[in-house]
Formats: structure tokens, sequence, C-alpha cells
């Protein structure tokens, strides 16, 4: 069960070519920037590039852990791609309103009973809580059809209560915190 | 009950406490104060653990934070409510216990904690006559605790049905009926018939199937006669229940809820908390920040009561506002508390014709009340 890779054949696409943002003459320091898709994405797949290695490496530990395996059992990482290259996340996907502060991120997980659906999700709320501004609101879903239990988990992801609840479980916030080591650095 | 006017009616911000660290999840108004000289008192509880006492006292009359109760909770209090008595105060927490506080000379001393869910309390209500204490948790159950002489409180029964975590506990305001409401989407009644209360069952299940609600009830509160109930959810609506409590009180056996109407459109995001005042009004409070007050309108009495918005507060708090709580004794006053981790007392006052256009204007297009079937 841990053994096995859950996805061992990822469908691995090309990164797309990023916009290079344009840059006037003139900086005013003091004018306030509206958050925009890109930022967003920026803010979630440079942060996410290393979080699946990061991730599984921690999810397989942490797996281990419950089911009182040895350390030694793990193998390599699921994939040493980004979450961007599995098409977790795309730019597209990332709905962004800054002047309702809103932001809405539907990520696809890469089968249809991945396991770490839920964990991604935990991992793209706390991203983005640490980065954006209070104001705010912030859905998080499962591409809809790309998962099997995907009304259960987007009910999950977006009860402030159980994610509160669960940020309290130093578990929990070891292995969202190994996940996002890698983004703040 | 009053009859309110449409528009006539403004919330004004008496005053913003702050002092918690981390989100507000509940507040308690303390009923034993705010009449015969002593001054009013609140609780609040916190992400950060802690519990603040708040008192208005001074030349100034101005809200400060009285007590900090801490270093007893280990995780995020969740819920706290006082005793009709207004000598104790029940708090819940993640950390699985809740905790008894005694008010002795102004200090706060936790004299008892109640040990026995498996995870996260959530919810904790007092009976009307302070000898009963419910508590409810992720781990599905509703705890019934009988209190006993010198802070002892013994389990009298643990009751299982939900299928999900259980969010919010509350008594009855007349008689020994306990309330649950859950991430399962449905509210469940539990009685018991006979006197000794020993066999407690569930009554009723309100789940989708009979006009309730498509995903997590958060919170649900009684008018004061008992007899209707408001609930609110996850599912961005209001919805309104009756009773023929009076039959039941008589000893006629269980009175079903029935559903009266639904308040929809009017929040955009999660309802998280709704509180019907002595004077009638609902308070509801959610996460798109904003606070709305309804009232039963007597436009359309053929069908049975239908309610209206009366006010709209946008930008009520800078987060989510996770509780709105009436003053029992000083009927104008409003609390609120949010995920900025301040609270803010409000005042309803009637204002003029003028301001009253911009202030509650523009009840949205998509909002409706939807007449039970």
């Amino acid at each position: 069960m841990v053994s096995g890779l859950i996805n061992a054949n990822p469908v691995v696409y090309e990164k797309k070519e990023r916009r290079v943002r344009s840059a006037s003459d003139y900086v005013d320091e003091y004018a306030v920037e509206p958050i925009d898709q890109q930022e967003v994405f920026d803010i979630l797949s440079a942060s996410l590039i290393l979080m699946p290695v990061n991730l599984t490496i921690v999810i397989v530990r942490y797996t281990v852990m419950i089911f009182e395996r040895s350390i030694r059992d793990i193998k390599d990482p699921e994939h040493p791609y980004s979450l961007e290259e599995l098409k977790v996340i795309t730019e597209d996907a990332i709905e962004v309103n800054d002047e309702r502060s809103y932001v809405r991120v539907t990520f696809t997980p890469t089968v249809e009973h991945c396991s770490m659906a839920t964990v991604i999700g935990l991992c793209l709320r706390v991203k983005l809580m640490r980065s954006l501004p209070s104001r705010y609101k912030v859905d998080i879903r499962v591409a809809p059809g790309t998962h099997a239990t995907e009304a259960a988990v987007n009910k999950q992801l977006n009860d402030k209560e159980r994610v509160a609840a669960a940020l309290e479980n130093p578990n929990l916030v070891d292995m969202v915190d190994e996940c996002l080591a890698p983004t703040y650095g | 009950m009053e009859f309110f006017d449409d528009g006539d009616y403004e919330l004004r911000e008496i005053q913003k406490l702050e002092g918690h660290t981390d989100r507000v999840w509940c507040l308690s108004w303390n009923p034993k104060t705010g009449i015969n000289g002593v001054p009013p008192i609140i609780a609040s509880c916190s992400g950060d653990k802690t519990i603040r006492i708040w008192e208005q006292s001074g030349p100034s009359q101005s809200w400060r934070c009285k007590a900090v109760l801490e270093e007893t909770h280990t995780r995020t209090v969740r819920s706290c409510a006082w005793s009709l008595c207004g000598k104790f105060l029940a708090t819940g927490s993640f950390d699985a216990t809740t905790a008894i506080w005694e008010n002795v000379g102004g200090d706060y001393e936790c004299v008892s904690t109640l040990e026995g869910h498996e995870n996260e309390v959530k919810s904790v209500s007092w009976n009307e006559c302070g000898n009963m204490l419910a508590t409810c948790s992720r781990d599905k159950s509703v705890w019934i605790w009988e209190v006993l002489p010198g802070n002892e409180f013994e389990c009298v029964t643990v009751l299982q049905g939900h299928t999900q975590d259980v969010k919010m506990v509350q008594w009855h305001p007349r008689m020994d009926i306990v309330f649950s409401c859950s991430y399962d989407n449905t509210i469940k009644v539990w009685w018991s018939e006979d006197a000794e209360s020993e066999n407690w069952e569930c009554c009723q299940t309100i789940g989708e199937s009979n006009n309730g609600h498509s995903s997590t009830v958060w919170a649900l509160s009684f008018n004061v006669e008992g007899d209707k109930m408001v609930s609110c959810s996850d599912d961005l609506t209001l919805k309104i229940w009756e009773a023929n409590t009076l039959r039941m009180e008589s000893g006629d056996g269980y009175a079903p809820w029935s559903h009266v109407c639904t308040l929809s459109g009017y929040h955009d995001r999660t309802i998280f908390s709704v509180h019907w005042s002595r004077e009638g009004i609902i308070a509801s409070g959610a996460a798109d920040d904003a606070i709305r007050l309804f009232v039963e309108s007597k436009d359309d009495s053929i069908d049975g009561p239908s309610y209206k918005m009366l006010l709209k507060k946008e930008k009520a708090h800078d987060m989510d506002v996770n509780s709105v709580q009436w003053n029992p004794v000083d009927h104008r006053l409003l609390a609120s508390g949010s995920d900025d981790g301040t609270i803010k007392i409000w005042e309803l006052a009637s204002t003029s014709t003028e301001m009253t256009e911009a202030s509650t204007e523009s009840t949205a297009s998509t909002a409706s009340t939807e007449k039970k079937a």
C-alpha cells in the first residue's frame, strides 16, 4: 500500500512560458497594486515546484508512521515534477477578483482516487492564507469530475473550523510545513 | 413583540474590543449583569486558547477587559456559555475538554474539567434551570451532563445519531429538549419523555428531504416564546421552523417542528451564527463579513408568517463574522465576534428617513423568502 505508486505513469505537461511582468519606468512604491491571477498562480506554482517531491516523501513517511512500518521502506518520491507540470494547477484554474478580495483555486488530482487531494488542498489553503492579505476569501475546489469523493473533499477543505482544528494537529502541521518548506526561502 | 417598520433603524458601532490575538469564535452575555446596578459583562473565546471577560464600567462607560482566562485549555476555545444564574461559565475547546469557571468575587476559577469527548468540543449549552449542560464534538456525539453539588458533573447520557461532527448544541428555552446541528446537514431533536430524564432519544431529524438544509448547519436559536426556531447554514440560507410547544408543555407528547420559510439570497458566504432577540429580531453573521437583521413581516399574513430584512450591515468586520449575540437585558445591544480578532458592540438605533434609505436600500434582487410548499 505504501510501496506502490499511487499514479505510476503520470502525464507530464510542458511548463507554460511565463509572461514577463511589465516594469514601468516610474515605480510608485505607495501605489496599491491589485492582485491578479498571475500573481496568485506565481505564489502557488513557484512555491509548489518542489512540493510534490516533498509532499510524497512526507506522505509516505506519515503513512509509514501510521502503519508502523520502518522508514527504510521508503522508495523514491512519487514524481519529481511540479504541480504545474502535472497539471494539478493551471493558471486558468485560478480565479481572482481583487476588488471583491476573492480567490478560487480549482485543482485537478492526478488520478481519480488520489489520496493526496485533501493534503494538496490543505497545503494550497495554508500557502494562500500565509501569502495573501487577510481580507481575501479563498475557495479551494477539486476540478469537477476529477475525484471520486469530490463533494466530500470540497466540503472539508472549505470548512474553516475543520481546517483550524487540522492546523492545531502537530503531525499535520509538520506535514504541511515540510511540503511548503522549499517555497519560503 | 414590537412591530418594526421598514428602514427606521441602523446598527451603530459603540466600541471595538481588541485583545484576542486570533479569531474570536463565540460570545456570551452574562444574563445577570446589566441590571440592578451590576455593570454588563460579556465573555469571548478565541483561537488564541483564551477566554476574555469584558465589562462596561467607569465614568466613560467604555468596555474593558477585566480578566483573561488562560493556561487551562491547550487548544482553540470554540464555545462559551454562561449559566442562567450568571455564576458559572462553561467553555468547550478543541482540546476535547469542557471547563467550568466560577466567578468568585470577580476572579474566575476553573472549578471543574469535563472529559469524555474523543476530540474537539464544538459547543456547550446550559438548560434553563442550570442543572444540566450539553456538549457536542467532532466525535459525532452529544453528551448531557447533570450538575451535582460541589461542582461535580455526571454524564447522564451520550447521544449518538449524527453521522458527522456536531457543530452546535442548544437547549430549548422552556423545556428540557436538546437541539443539535451538524456537518451532516441535519438538525436533530433529543428528548426524554419520562420525568427523570433518563431515556433520551432522537425524536426528530430535520434533513434536506423535509425542507432542511443542503449543507452544514452551523447554528440555531429560539424566539422568546420557544415556539419558533431559526437555523443557519453553509447553504447560505436561514430557515424558520415552528412547533406546537404549548401542547408539549401541557404533557401531550412530542410536538414535531415544521418548516415555515427559507430566507435565501441575503448572505453570499457561509452563515455561521444566528440569534433571535427577545424583541423578535433575528441577527445573522456570516463569512461575507456582514450582519443582517430580520423581523417577522405582517404584510403577508394569509399564508402564515413571513420574514423580511430589517437592515444589513456590510463590512461589519474586516473578516468573517463568527458570532452574533443580542444582550438579554438591554435589547438594543448586539455583540459580534470575528476572524479579525475583534468584538464589536452595536446599538440598534432609530434613524432619520434620509439615512435609512442609504443604509437599508437594495435588498439583493436574488433575495427571496420562499414559503413552505
